[in-house]
């Protein structure tokens, strides 16, 4: 049967035009409920036994999903119009519902009631979209009712007061969530039930707790048509809402209208914008443009302040600097040059669910009722949010997830729910579990289909492997490899072999993933998905299965395995003669560690080949690291640490600094030019598809921390490129021996991180590399551990004629969708790496309470920040107690200097301080690592 | 955008990957030609008229010993939302006016028409004398003009005008080796998708024309203009070839049809 819909829409140009398309009825679409007798019933998920079948309204699934994904909500039907709906209004949502509809374990079914010739309605004159929705749900409804017989009952479930009192009128029958919730018996899942505040639902039963508080706290937003001509005519501006990581008063909103930043002080001018929105922003008279001061505690209405910290190893983890210099005085208000504003509109919310606990409070009276309790999230960034429980009792001591409902202008404090708990705070496996969903980690284990894709076990080299004309045989190499300790994915070996002509024939094999993870497999999307294995210090959380990460791609010792060589011909000065790759069955024949090789290099009494091969690479390596930094590459340094794990309690016995040896220097050179080669290789066969990594060059903005500081210490940088700043950092050469690691882990934390691209997104001048002053670089030497190599592996294996290219690369937009993926989860990798350091560091210290020497990084006017060279940490100090704003500190800005008025006690920067390192716990629950002044 | 729902696996029209739109057929729309047809596919309508045989207009044009094809392809201002003024003989019309003529001229039998008019004069010379022959009158040489336009653009526009034509010139009566059908297939989502709507076609994905010799099999015109994998393009080619042997049924039964009623009207 044959619909067909016309509409009236607006063209970018402005113009009216009539749109027709047509729209097919059919009569073969199934109910999905498998005790059907008249439809197919093979594709049917619904359960058997369902005596009830539920049908949701769009409202219910947009703020009850939290619900929807609990398994006692279970034989839901799904109509289309509903995801449809879903899907205009929140993406996020729709995303969580496709996942709950494709999830094999729930029974949700989703029924294309739009293209069934019964259950289409057509718009009647006069009727509201909404209205031929909610119309269109009904239908459906009574349909389902009729077509399933009594045996069956269909449950609507609406929050809508009207839509239920027609669909009881229409015989159908339904409940509000609260009351569907209720009658299942079951309190806990009544925390989950969002309480819309609209008033379609019954107000009566939601008692007002705070009737005489009712005052507006925030100023209401615009109306989204005044946003959008003011955004046209210049008055507001649109952007990002980023909230200060360490000053949650603060939040910058990039907006290109302006071409800067602007900065937002305070909650009221933040007007109840949360991290990630994306807002409207007005700018305020400029003399208001005052500089938030430059303390470490900020115009406190909660108790606020900056933590201890693992200390930032690029621009983007640090702090952002806000003050530039300026001459302060007492009695003028500062005002800087940096615009101010408030938010007036949000244009789009980025809500999701948050990590956190419950504020700690006094039980109420009345322990069976519901209680309101103020949840504080662990992400500093985050408000308060006010959720309604019913089982305060359980939660007090729970780290539990929140997702946030509404804010209203009436409330200090969003509201939001429970969604569900993860473990008791303080709990190691609980706090691991709480950074890995605060970095959007998928920590689960790999599902049936993933790992149905896996070869059968026990894999070994087949005949047919090499019997491939792709395939080379090098099994006669001498090939090892090196790493760090205990390391059981090695995706790296070398060999090394010299020619009769005085060259060397170097090869770097990588382990062949591709072979194993088939574009398209579920195993290929899943990576793609995880993007990254993450290391935490207890743990790893694997991108591809155990078997595959472990076995069957890592290049052990003494086994055959399948790999991806680059093999060059280099003279005896480093000199690369000749490039050649190939797919190829090697057989490592020592599995080093960093240590081993080095110890084997430096003890001259061994002259076996394997030892000599070493020397030879090392000397190779040596001149190749000598020639790139005379070109211009940085030797940056980032305070890592490494710690020393209980393998009972898998606590933390020991830290220390993860110390480099020339050995990873020499695999890190050989990793490097391979990378480089790989990547002159693809870009040259594929132009416009291949995936590889840049590092822009640090505007002077974001040197400019280093350069003040350089400056108080009377050192003389020059940044005008890689090649100046990498030179002035080698002669930044103080009294003591730390003094240029210092200044080199300074100078990193101004750079950005490296980022993945598609080149056919950008001009190949911006391909630059510039902590490796590479004209060109990829990742070709993980992909065990990181799927951009894999991609890069099929680029190779498609330039050399071995394989296809897969269709994904002819689809710009999608190339680059998995290259911002691949970003985007690399950092949260890193992040959830660092933030694992944290909380061992803080687990460490708990038992021992140590003296140290520091040094200072920043001065405030309260304080200063120093940095633990032994430990990677970096933290506070203050000169002042807490509250007493009368400071008798004096910041000198020009010399980065702060002292004592009335006598000659100062702190300079960069100067070695004693500190007391020790575990406090000011309120229950929350310990937290403080530095103090000895 | 998801041009193939993953949830239902419906088009956002409501087929699925495979269905075509609902097409239709008429013949002897335009009474003055010698042959004319309606053809819709979904939302796309084109009528097409065949003039001829007839004299061949443009002496230059002739050809020696067949008949002369030819096609004028138009789109009717109000074929598409925004009425615009579309001048004639633009780049895309010259073009498609070139597929379809190419088209047709494969499967009408053209060396049959050489010259017919001038059969009757040779018989003549055959009887009289061969010197007679310098006194031959002019021979005149054979045009077919077929004229195609859209009345209602929906996509898949040169496909519906090829199989207009194709029932057009049946209707005038041209011999043909073969009816020829042409169908489109696109490749969205992951999904090789028959008959192609609008909003379908201006995705920008690959979209592949095909017109076939139903009977025979040949392929008679095939059109991409994107890049695809050869094994994804076979499936895709396939696709559109079973799309066009579905309309070639369709356009036999109306040819059935319409001789059926023809018989009656003479009363046979």
């Amino acid at each position: 049967m044959l619909q067909s819909k016309s509409f009236v829409k607006k063209t970018k140009q402005g113009r009216v035009v009539k749109v027709v398309r047509e729209h097919y009825l059919r009569d073969d679409i199934y109910c999905g409920a498998p005790s059907c007798k008249v439809c197919d019933t093979s594709a049917s998920r619904l359960s058997n036994s369902a005596s009830t079948i539920l049908i949701v309204d769009t409202n219910v699934v947009l703020h009850q999903i939290d619900l929807l994904e609990n398994p006692a909500i279970d034989d839901v039907v799904v109509l289309s119009v509903v995801l449809e709906e879903v899907r205009n209004k929140n993406l996020s949502v729709f995303n969580r519902l496709k996942a709950l509809c494709t999830n094999s374990l729930r029974k949700f079914f989703v029924f294309s009631n739009e293209h069934h010739k019964d259950t289409y309605v057509k718009e009647m004159v006069g009727e509201s979209p909404n209205d031929r929705n909610d119309r269109a749900i009904r239908v459906a409804a009574h349909w389902y009712q009729s077509h399933l017989g009594e045996n069956t009952q269909i449950l609507l479930i609406t929050n809508d007061r009207e839509n239920k009192r027609r669909a009881v009128e229409e015989g159908i029958s339904a409940e509000t969530v609260e009351s569907y919730v209720r009658s299942l018996g079951k309190p806990d899942l009544l925390d989950l039930v969002v309480l819309s505040s609209s008033a379609d639902v019954n107000m009566e039963d939601v008692e007002d707790h705070r009737p005489s508080k009712k005052k507006v706290i925030y100023s209401e937003h615009k109306p989204m048509s005044e946003i959008t001509s003011g955004l046209l005519c210049g008055i507001y501006h649109q952007g990002k809402f980023r909230v200060n990581r360490y000053n949650p008063f603060e939040a910058y909103v990039g907006s290109e209208s302006i071409g800067d930043e602007i900065v937002i002080y305070g909650r009221a001018n933040m007007n109840r914008a949360f991290d990630g929105d994306i807002v409207a922003v007005e700018l305020l008279p400029q003399d208001q443009w005052h500089d938030g001061k430059s303390m470490i505690i900020t115009e406190d209405e909660d108790d606020e302040e900056e933590d201890v910290h693992l200390a930032p190893s690029s621009a983007d983890d640090a702090p952002r600097s806000v003050n530039p210099v300026q001459p302060t005085t007492e009695s003028v208000p500062p005002v800087s040059n940096r615009p101010a504003g408030r938010v007036v509109g949000i244009i789009k919310r980025n809500w999701h669910s948050y990590c956190g606990s419950l504020e700690p409070m006094p039980m109420p009276a009345g322990n069976a009722g519901v209680a309101h309790a103020l949840f504080v999230s662990k992400d500093r960034r985050i408000p308060k949010i006010r959720i309604q429980t019913r089982q305060l009792e359980n939660l007090l001591d729970k780290r539990i997830i929140v997702a946030v409902d509404s804010w209203d202008c009436l409330s200090r404090y969003p509201s939001g729910h429970y969604v569900r708990t993860i473990g008791q705070i303080g709990d190691r496996d609980t706090e691991s579990e709480v950074l890995l969903i605060e970095n959007d980690i998928n920590s689960r284990p790999f599902s049936t289909q993933v790992l149905a894709c896996l070869p059968p076990l026990p894999w070994s080299l087949s005949s047919e492997d090499l019997a491939n004309p792709n395939r080379e045989d090098l099994r006669h190499l001498r090939v090892f490899s090196v790493d760090p300790p205990g390391c059981k994915d090695i995706d790296d070996a070398l060999h090394c072999k010299p020619l009769g002509n005085g060259n060397f024939e170097v090869g770097v094999h990588i382990a062949d993933v591709t072979n194993f993870v088939l574009p398209g497999t579920p195993l290929d999307e899943e990576a793609s998905q995880r993007g990254t294995s993450v290391y935490l210090v207890e743990r790893r959380i694997d991108m591809l299965p155990k078997p595959l990460t472990e076995d069957i791609c890592s290049l052990r010792s003494d086994v055959e395995r399948l790999a991806f060589s680059v093999i060059w011909e280099m003279t005896p000065d480093a000199e690369i003669v000749s490039t050649r790759f190939t797919k190829s069955a090697i057989k490592s024949c020592a599995a080093l560690s960093y240590v081993e090789a080095q110890a084997r290099m430096d003890d001259s009494r061994l002259i076996d080949p394997v030892t000599t091969d070493l020397r030879n690479l090392n000397t190779l390596a040596k001149i190749m690291r000598l020639r790139r930094i005379k070109r211009g590459a940085l030797t940056l340094a980032s305070p890592e640490v490494k710690f020393q794990i209980d393998t009972e309690t898998h606590d933390p016995l020991d830290i220390g600094m993860y110390q480099i040896r020339e050995a990873n220097q020499m695999i890190e050179e050989f990793m490097l030019a391979a990378n480089i080669s790989v990547a002159e290789k693809i870009l040259n066969h594929f132009p416009l598809c291949s995936l590889l990594r840049r590092h822009p060059s640090p505007t002077k903005e974001m040197l400019e921390p280093l350069l003040r500081t350089a400056a108080a210490i009377g050192l003389d940088l020059d940044v005008s490129s890689s090649k100046a700043l990498a030179d002035s950092l080698d002669r930044a050469v103080g009294e003591d021996p730390y003094f240029n690691k210092l200044i080199r882990i300074l100078a990193t934390r101004c750079m950005t991180q490296a980022v993945y691209f598609s080149s056919g997104d950008l001009s190949p001048s911006e391909f630059y590399h510039y902590g490796l002053a590479a004209l060109l670089y990829t990742h070709f030497t993980s992909p065990i551990r990181r799927y951009a190599d894999v991609i890069v592996h099929r680029l190779l294996a498609a330039a050399l004629g071995i394989a296809k290219l897969p269709p994904i690369f002819q689809d710009g937009p999608q190339l680059t969708g998995i290259a911002d993926n691949l970003n985007y989860r690399h950092r949260n990798a890193q992040m959830a790496s660092r933030a694992s350091v944290e909380l061992h560091t803080l687990i460490y210290f708990r038992k021992r309470p140590t003296d140290t020497e520091a040094r200072i990084v920043k001065i405030k006017s309260n304080g200063f920040i120093v940095f633990v060279p032994k430990f990677g940490i970096e933290g506070p100090v203050y000169l002042v107690p807490k509250g007493n704003n009368g400071s008798d500190w004096v910041v000198d800005e020009a010399h980065q200097r702060v002292t004592k008025v009335g006598t000659n006690i100062r702190y300079n920067i960069l100067q070695t301080v004693k500190i007391h390192m020790e575990v406090v716990e000011p309120q229950p629950n929350r310990p937290k690592l403080q530095l103090t002044l000895i | 955008m998801e041009y193939v729902d993953s949830l239902t696996g419906f088009r956002l029209d409501g087929r699925r990957p495979n269905d075509m739109r609902q097409i239709r057929g008429e013949i002897g729309v335009v009474a003055k030609a010698d042959g004319s047809a309606l053809f819709e596919m979904g939302n796309t309508k084109v009528i097409a008229a065949i003039y001829g045989p007839r004299e061949v207009q443009n002496k230059g044009q002739q050809a020696n010993n067949q008949a002369l094809v030819r096609c004028e392809y138009s789109m009717a201002n109000f074929s598409t939302g925004d009425r615009t003024r579309r001048p004639k003989g633009d780049r895309r019309s010259t073009e498609i006016s070139l597929v379809i003529r190419q088209t047709m001229e494969a499967c009408i039998l053209t060396h049959l028409m050489p010259h017919s008019q001038v059969i009757l004069i040779e018989f003549l010379v055959h009887i009289l004398l061969k010197f007679f022959m310098y006194f031959l009158p002019k021979i005149c040489f054979l045009q077919i003009d077929i004229f195609v336009q859209v009345l209602q653009a929906d996509g898949g526009t040169r496909s519906a005008c090829i199989n207009a034509a194709t029932l057009a010139l049946a209707d005038a009566g041209i011999p043909m080796r073969d009816i020829v059908t042409s169908c489109s297939a696109g490749y969205l989502s992951s999904t090789p998708l028959l008959d192609l709507n609008y909003i379908e076609d201006s995705a920008g994905g690959p979209d592949v024309t095909v017109g076939i010799l139903a009977k025979t099999d040949k392929v008679t015109l095939l059109q991409m203009d994107a890049k695809l994998p050869m094994d994804i393009f076979e499936n895709v080619m396939q696709l559109a070839i079973e799309g066009c042997k579905a309309i070639a049924h369709y356009i036999r039964g109306v040819l059935l049809e319409n001789t059926k009623q023809l018989e009656c009207r003479r009363g046979i």
